[in-house]
């Protein structure tokens, strides 16, 4: 991570907070409460981001036996989970003042509760593994059986469930980009922001995690 | 790697008859799965066997005490293996995808056999009317495949961790809970007298989950059987 990444993620992400309540609210209908939008999309696509990241990772490992492609994939899913609960938290905040209610299982939050209960499985899996290189291959594997219900959990089932969620809102349904102006500015910065800060705080977990299996060694 | 296709198909049915053989000795999985469904039904008749459910109700109840029994037996599949140490004979003499193959279509017709005690013994103890009969059937073969082709994967992968039993239940749960939600749907679609039409986006899931499911396991199931 360069240095002057921080910088630019400082200024970039304090302009988008700025921005985000001086600009004309992203919808209409729903008036002020749509501002989540800037924070609560973004970090729901994030999370599938980092649970792409853990894929990747355990693929990798499955090829090549690296015990470092273990814990970035580990880092990635503890990081997924947090960007996961994020999300779900602002759209509780958001279905509060919109529908009137934090939680009524509607589609969306029914499979994002299920995304953050399944990868939080593969974090109990992990302690229950002693034995170091079986615990990186059966998580390995675990991760990417995970990764395969993403698709269907964030993508398929609100769209195919009748569901009161905003839809359409960045990809319409014949698939050309729905966002304009200002607000798809806001947004794509917002969007930019989030996968910056979510890159730093992986490599530096998976950084700790190195160290402190080294150290491990070492005593 | 397998050779071919009839050498394949000769191995997973020898596997299949290995364990349906082993299992009709010993019953090591599925005297835990009948009483466990027996137990749980028994419970549920008697605390609400007295009232008039509604479909919605009724269909919950069917897939959660199905899942849980499932979930209280289907992890022997693999465990059992590991614990007679017959895995290492097995590692030896079949390819892992025959293995694969062989418990996957086992734990099937075990789950298929259990079912066809429970659920007459379900319509007896409830009160349940079942409005559409071929729905009903095709939902629960469906909603069982599903079941089995995504436990499967998971029951390798706890039966080389500790504590495999409960690792196996909160594992599976999170997994399962797409298909539950369907099959819960069509189920209560089915049981109020819907046509196919009603239930399609239900089925769609129920079809589309378990095929993708089955196919991850058969290329990850090397790297578990390997471990």
């Amino acid at each position: 991570m360069p240095y002057i990444m921080k910088y630019i993620l400082l200024i970039f992400m304090s302009a988008v907070i700025i921005a985000a309540w001086i600009v004309e609210p992203p919808q209409s209908q729903l008036g002020s409460v749509s501002r989540i939008f800037y924070f609560h999309v973004p970090a729901a696509l994030i999370s599938v981001l980092a649970f792409g990241f853990a894929l990747y990772n355990s693929i990798a490992y499955l090829k090549t036996n690296e015990i470092k492609y273990d814990f970035r994939s580990a880092s990635s899913v503890e990081l997924g989970l947090m960007f996961c609960i994020l999300a779900t938290v602002s759209g509780a905040v958001f279905a509060k003042a919109a529908w009137g209610a934090y939680w009524n299982w509607d589609p969306r939050q029914t499979s994002i509760f299920i995304l953050i209960l399944i990868y939080g499985a593969y974090l109990a899996l992990r302690s229950a593994l002693d034995n170091e290189e079986r615990r990186a291959s059966l998580s390995a594997v675990y991760a990417i059986l995970a990764f395969v219900t993403v698709p269907f959990l964030v993508f398929i089932v609100p769209r195919i469930y009748p569901s009161l969620h905003p839809e359409d809102t960045i990809v319409g349904s014949g698939g050309e980009m729905q966002l304009t102006g200002m607000v798809a500015v806001i947004f794509w910065i917002s969007m930019v922001c989030f996968a910056i800060m979510f890159y730093w705080l992986y490599s530096l977990q998976s950084r700790i995690e190195l160290i402190v299996r080294k150290r491990l060694k070492e005593i | 790697m397998v050779k071919s296709i009839s050498g394949f198909t000769a191995a997973a049915a020898a596997v299949i008859h290995k364990d349906i053989v082993s299992e009709f000795r010993t019953r090591y999985a599925f005297n835990a799965l009948i009483m466990f469904s027996l137990v749980t039904l028994t419970v549920v008749s008697i605390a609400i066997g007295r009232f008039n459910l509604t479909a919605d109700l009724s269909a919950a109840f069917l897939w959660v005490m199905v899942f849980f029994s499932a979930v209280s037996g289907l992890s022997q599949s693999f465990v059992k293996e590991e614990e007679t140490r017959t895995i290492i004979s097995l590692q030896l003499y079949a390819e892992p995808l025959t293995i694969f193959a062989g418990k996957l279509i086992f734990n099937c017709i075990l789950m298929l056999f259990l079912e066809s005690i429970f659920i007459p013994l379900y319509f007896i103890l409830l009160p349940v009317n079942c409005g559409n009969l071929i729905l009903f059937l095709l939902v629960i073969v469906l909603g069982t495949i599903g079941l089995v082709g995504t436990t499967t994967i998971i029951a390798a992968i706890v039966a080389k961790s500790s504590m495999k039993g409960a690792l196996f239940a909160v594992l599976s749960f999170p997994i399962l809970l797409p298909l539950l939600v369907a099959a819960i749907g069509a189920t209560e679609t089915s049981f109020s007298g819907g046509s196919f039409g009603a239930a399609s986006n239900d089925l769609k899931l129920l079809i589309s989950y378990p095929v993708i499911m089955i196919v991850a396991s058969t290329f990850l199931f090397e790297y578990i059987w390997n471990e």
